[in-house]
């Protein structure tokens, strides 16, 4: 595979795959917080 | 029997006679990594064991990173054991992940996103490296620099570039421990006054124990999912998040954050230090690695900035873009840089726990790019 596929690849899907991932995972989370909230009595 | 004197003699002299110049400049580098740990405080638990590796490894004859069967130098040994089969990074990560506490980023998830834009310079820098004409997996593990965390860069380079570990890992612990020096000029060159003023909104609310404990489950199940790969990374740090969030193994806990965590630093720094020879670390490439993890770094704050600018802009102005440089891996330092540039343009602005919530997230956002890294590597069937 030539240097410039390879780069473009790494940026496109790598960068492209972190945003998504850390995304979906904030949308998750999101989620659980809502679902589960905060209750004063676990202190 | 003078013959007999005179060989012993000769024997007493033959590591002075090997010494070469190189041995004599890296012994030098040597000294000059304790110094930073010891007299400037930079990273001391990583840079005093590589410095020290780095001396031993270079007295002639000695032969502690010795290669024949049987006759293994004792550097060589705790090497094999731990840095050729990518565990000793993976021990300290389930430390890390004991010691970390994941909290700010959970009460305002959207500060992953903060930690993704953070590893830009990763992808970018990996570019630069091609351009410069190094082979695609040095340029990974050189790339992987702007994670700005030490074990995930010692993962990476150890499994895909060993030959480069050293430069690499030198580069990243030393850069990490600069980000109070290397951020703030960005910060204020990216950022107009109006927008390094603005006061942000406390953290809203705090998290609940059954949300804490299902983090470490979600991430490592989605992050497995996607990036298959990168699962003895995610996986290990999660496991240690898990066992301090759940407050049952406290043994476990403590043994991670302390006993393993210490002994894996003390034989991961000498082990990096072991490989930096002077006939393979003495050359134009070093420099440029070196060089290439300076500019990550310096892409990670610009991303993150830019990032945080256009959360600014869609938010109406209620986000702070200095929290984007938080987005990296080196924490808490780069939450504690942000809090400084705020208290320095707006004594009323309190950025601290957003900053923390962005560096928590690229805490994990480096883990994340690494795995996902790994994982298009594996789809690209380059590894």
């Amino acid at each position: 595979m030539d240097n410039v596929t390879f780069a473009v690849t790494m940026l496109v899907c790598g960068m492209g795959g972190t945003l998504v991932t850390l995304w979906v995972m904030s949308l998750i989370m999101s989620g659980l917080r809502r679902i589960f909230p905060y209750k004063k009595e676990e202190e | 029997m003078e013959q007999a004197i005179i060989n012993g003699l000769s024997g007493l002299s033959a590591g002075a006679q090997a010494l070469d110049w190189r041995a004599i400049v890296m012994i030098i580098i040597g000294g000059v990594l304790l110094w930073l740990g010891i007299k400037k405080d930079c990273e001391p638990l990583l840079l005093v064991p590589i410095g020290f590796g780095c001396i031993l490894v270079n007295i002639p004859l000695a032969d502690v990173m010795g290669m024949k069967a049987g006759e293994e130098g004792f550097l060589r040994v705790i090497y094999n054991m731990g840095v050729a089969n990518e565990l000793f990074p993976l021990l300290i990560f389930v430390g890390i992940g004991a010691m970390t506490d994941f909290s700010p980023v959970l009460s305002n998830p959207i500060t992953f996103l903060l930690g993704a834009a953070g590893q830009f310079g990763i992808f970018l820098t990996l570019m630069l490296a091609l351009a410069l004409g190094f082979p695609q997996l040095d340029a990974v593990s050189i790339g992987i620099i702007g994670a700005c965390d030490g074990p995930t860069a010692i993962y990476v380079t150890s499994k895909y570039a060993p030959h480069l570990l050293g430069a690499v890992s030198v580069a990243a612990y030393s850069y990490m421990s600069l980000v109070p020096v290397i951020q703030p000029p960005i910060m204020k060159l990216l950022t107009t006054q109006k927008e390094r003023e603005i006061v942000m909104k406390p953290v809203s609310q705090p998290v609940s124990k059954t949300t804490r404990l299902l983090f470490p489950l979600v991430i490592t199940i989605i992050g497995g999912l996607i990036a298959p790969k990168g699962l003895p990374l995610l996986g290990t740090i999660m496991l240690g998040n898990l066992m301090k969030e759940s407050g049952v193994v406290s043994r476990l806990t403590k043994a991670s954050e302390n006993e393993i965590a210490n002994v894996v630093t003390l034989f991961l720094g000498l082990s990096i230090g072991a490989t930096m020879a002077g006939s393979a670390f003495l050359n134009p490439q070093t420099l440029i690695i070196l060089a290439l993890g300076f500019l990550a770094i310096c892409l990670d704050t610009v991303c993150g900035v830019l990032f945080g600018k256009a959360m600014c802009l869609l938010s109406g102005g209620k986000i702070n873009p200095l929290i984007g440089a938080a987005g990296i891996s080196a924490f808490p330092m780069a939450a504690r840089v942000v809090q400084k540039e705020g208290q320095k343009y707006n004594k009323k602005s309190f950025l601290l726990m957003h900053a923390m919530g962005a560096n928590a997230g690229g805490q994990i956002g480096s883990v994340v790019a690494a795995a996902v890294m790994l994982s298009v590597l594996s789809g690209m069937g380059v590894i």
